[in-house]
């Protein structure tokens, strides 16, 4: 089987629990996913999970009102959100002896802990993309848990206007074999492979995206501090605004704002004096390959990082009541709910057309309003806060946009063209 | 003559060989003399099973459409620096693996998933030439 590539479709037997909606796949592209499968199955039966779960809690969250616009530098906007976490929790600064800074230079997280005044510490930055805010907190989690530290700033912001264009290795294989082929795409061009194949495979249509981007866009109506609060969309809205890479329209798109996202997190026994403290329950990380000509454009990591975070929490995509799911585009938020298990494979489309996604809905998604209409903040502001909204729903601190009740909230940072991902399970 | 302002690959001494035989007019892939694999990015290892028995070979040039966006607007971070629109696309080779690339000579919102296509050499500056697919006949 090895050495024959196929030229034809190839008579093989799938599983049964295989997902539907496979027969357009080709031989590679069912190469990834059985080996995929193998490893991970592999993997479960070597290594035994150390659980984190209730091993620390998030007890101050802070977001940075977005703006189009702003002069304050990337080290200002990180202090000042970095600070507003701290009062959040009902800190002081000198009790702050962990600092996870999201980064765009080296040493980062050094400079903003002595701009801060932090106690030495522990300390390190992050570059995971729009995963990092979620990687942050179970690595937060993991360091307080092995005693390094007690409570951990994790901060997650950057001024869009100082982002490090970080000399690119001319010599690196995309700078070679893909970027003289899409100039000026960036990433809007990628994901936009990702809703083509999508399409393409199980049928999912530009009007099921759209309404990712009409629900969201409810919540944001609900959110003072968003973006685009009081600006009521529809799908025919969506459909409507210009394409930017097919089949993305803008509206499809994230709206990219100055600010930034921070919380707190802490061990077991200090979090106990919190007033709500937002215990993480579960994680998993997954990292892909990052060339799209690699990995499978429609079935992502998220598979792997929410199958464990969802088996360290003992709980099930049944029990979530909300979910924060990184939105840099409509298609990420339904690949998302499909390879997470909200619904079936290929099935996103449908599962987003048929379900109320606004805060007052059966599945709550994003109710701060998401990327898409709360906006994305530098310095991977914008994933952190999914963590950030998530938080403030359980600590039942939503305002006008609460959900009922909610007791388990899902969280997914995602980082590079779906590449990169982080599942989180919360509760209170 | 106007210069050619979009990205241009720096060839490396492992790519070397696809640059030179895409300068002749060749798509040229390695194939592994071990598990028969052809693998693309090009590299010192087999991809599938480590072997460094790779000999570069000439390849059909054809393939099919595994997905395609058609470019219209630049990015936030980017600059401008492309004939809007394109199609950006990933061509899967008869061979197996997959390239990022061109769909050209055909109007972009006739571009399918499925199509059959073949490689075409654009001499973009004297000393590079790019490998683009057009619709195979």
């Amino acid at each position: 089987m090895r050495g024959r590539l196929a030229r034809s479709a190839p008579q093989v037997r799938l599983p049964s629990s295989f997902p539907q909606g496979v027969v357009n796949q080709t031989f590679t592209e069912l190469d990834y996913e059985l080996r995929r499968r193998l490893r991970f199955t592999k993997l479960g039966l070597e290594v035994k999970m150390s659980s984190l779960k209730n091993r620390a809690a998030i007890i101050g969250i802070a977001d940075l009102k977005p703006t189009k616009r702003s002069e304050e530098k990337s080290m200002e906007l990180a202090a000042k959100v970095g600070k507003l976490a701290i009062q959040d929790a009902g800190l002081e600064m000198g009790e702050i002896d962990g600092l996870l800074t999201g980064v765009d230079n080296v040493q980062w997280s050094m400079l903003v802990g002595e701009y801060l005044g932090l106690p030495p510490g522990y300390r390190h930055h992050l570059e995971l993309q729009g995963a990092t805010g979620a990687g942050m907190v179970w690595r937060a989690a993991a360091a307080i848990n092995a005693g390094l530290c007690n409570t951990v700033l994790c901060i997650a912001a950057a001024s869009n206007r100082e982002r490090a264009r970080g000399g690119e290795d001319r010599a690196s294989m995309p700078a070679q074999f893909m970027r003289p082929y899409d100039p000026v795409g960036g990433a809007n061009s990628r994901y936009a492979l990702i809703a083509q194949r999508h399409m393409y495979e199980y049928g999912t249509t530009s009007g099921q995206l759209a309404k990712v981007a009409v629900d969201q866009r409810t919540n944001a109506c609900g959110n003072p501090e968003a973006i685009f609060y009081g600006q009521p969309i529809t799908i025919a809205d969506v459909l409507d605004s210009p394409l930017i890479c097919d089949p993305l329209h803008l509206l499809d798109i994230v709206m990219r704002i100055e600010g930034g996202s921070a919380l707190v997190i802490t061990s077991a026994q200090r979090a106990k004096r919190a007033a709500t403290p937002v215990w993480l329950l579960g994680a998993g990380e997954r990292l892909n390959h990052d060339s799209a000509i690699y990995s499978s454009l429609t079935t992502s990591p998220v598979k792997d990082s929410a199958e464990m975070a969802f088996r360290m929490a003992k709980v099930t995509p049944k029990q979530i009541d909300l979910v924060s799911l990184y939105d840099c585009y409509t298609i990420t938020v339904v690949v998302t709910l499909e390879d997470a298990g909200f619904c079936k494979k290929g099935q996103g489309g449908k599962f987003v057309e048929e379900t109320d996604l606004t805060y007052k809905g059966r599945l709550p998604c994003n109710t701060h309003g998401g990327q898409l209409s709360f906006g994305q903040a530098g310095g991977h502001g914008g994933g952190m806060s999914h963590v950030t909204e998530a938080s403030r729903q359980l600590m039942g601190r939503g305002g006008a946009r609460q959900v009922a009740n909610p007791k388990l909230a899902f969280v997914q940072g995602n980082g590079g063209t779906m590449n990169e991902e982080v599942s989180l399970i919360l509760g209170v | 003559m106007s210069m050619y302002t979009k990205p241009l690959p720096t060839p490396t001494e492992t790519t070397a060989e696809f640059w030179k035989a895409a300068k002749r007019h060749e798509l040229h892939l390695q194939h592994c003399q071990d598990c028969g694999h052809y693998i693309f990015f090009p590299a010192t290892l087999c991809s599938q099973c480590l072997s460094p028995k790779l000999k570069w070979e000439r390849v059909s040039g054809r393939g099919k459409v595994y997905s395609y966006t058609i470019v219209r607007r630049a990015g936030f971070f980017q600059k401008g620096e492309g004939d809007l629109p394109y199609v950006s696309a990933i061509v899967e080779l008869d061979e197996g693996p997959r390239m990022a690339t061109n769909i050209v000579n055909i109007e972009p919102e006739k571009v399918v998933i499925g199509m059959r296509v073949e490689a075409l050499f654009d001499d973009v500056t004297p000393e590079v030439t790019l490998v683009k697919f057009k619709p195979a006949k």
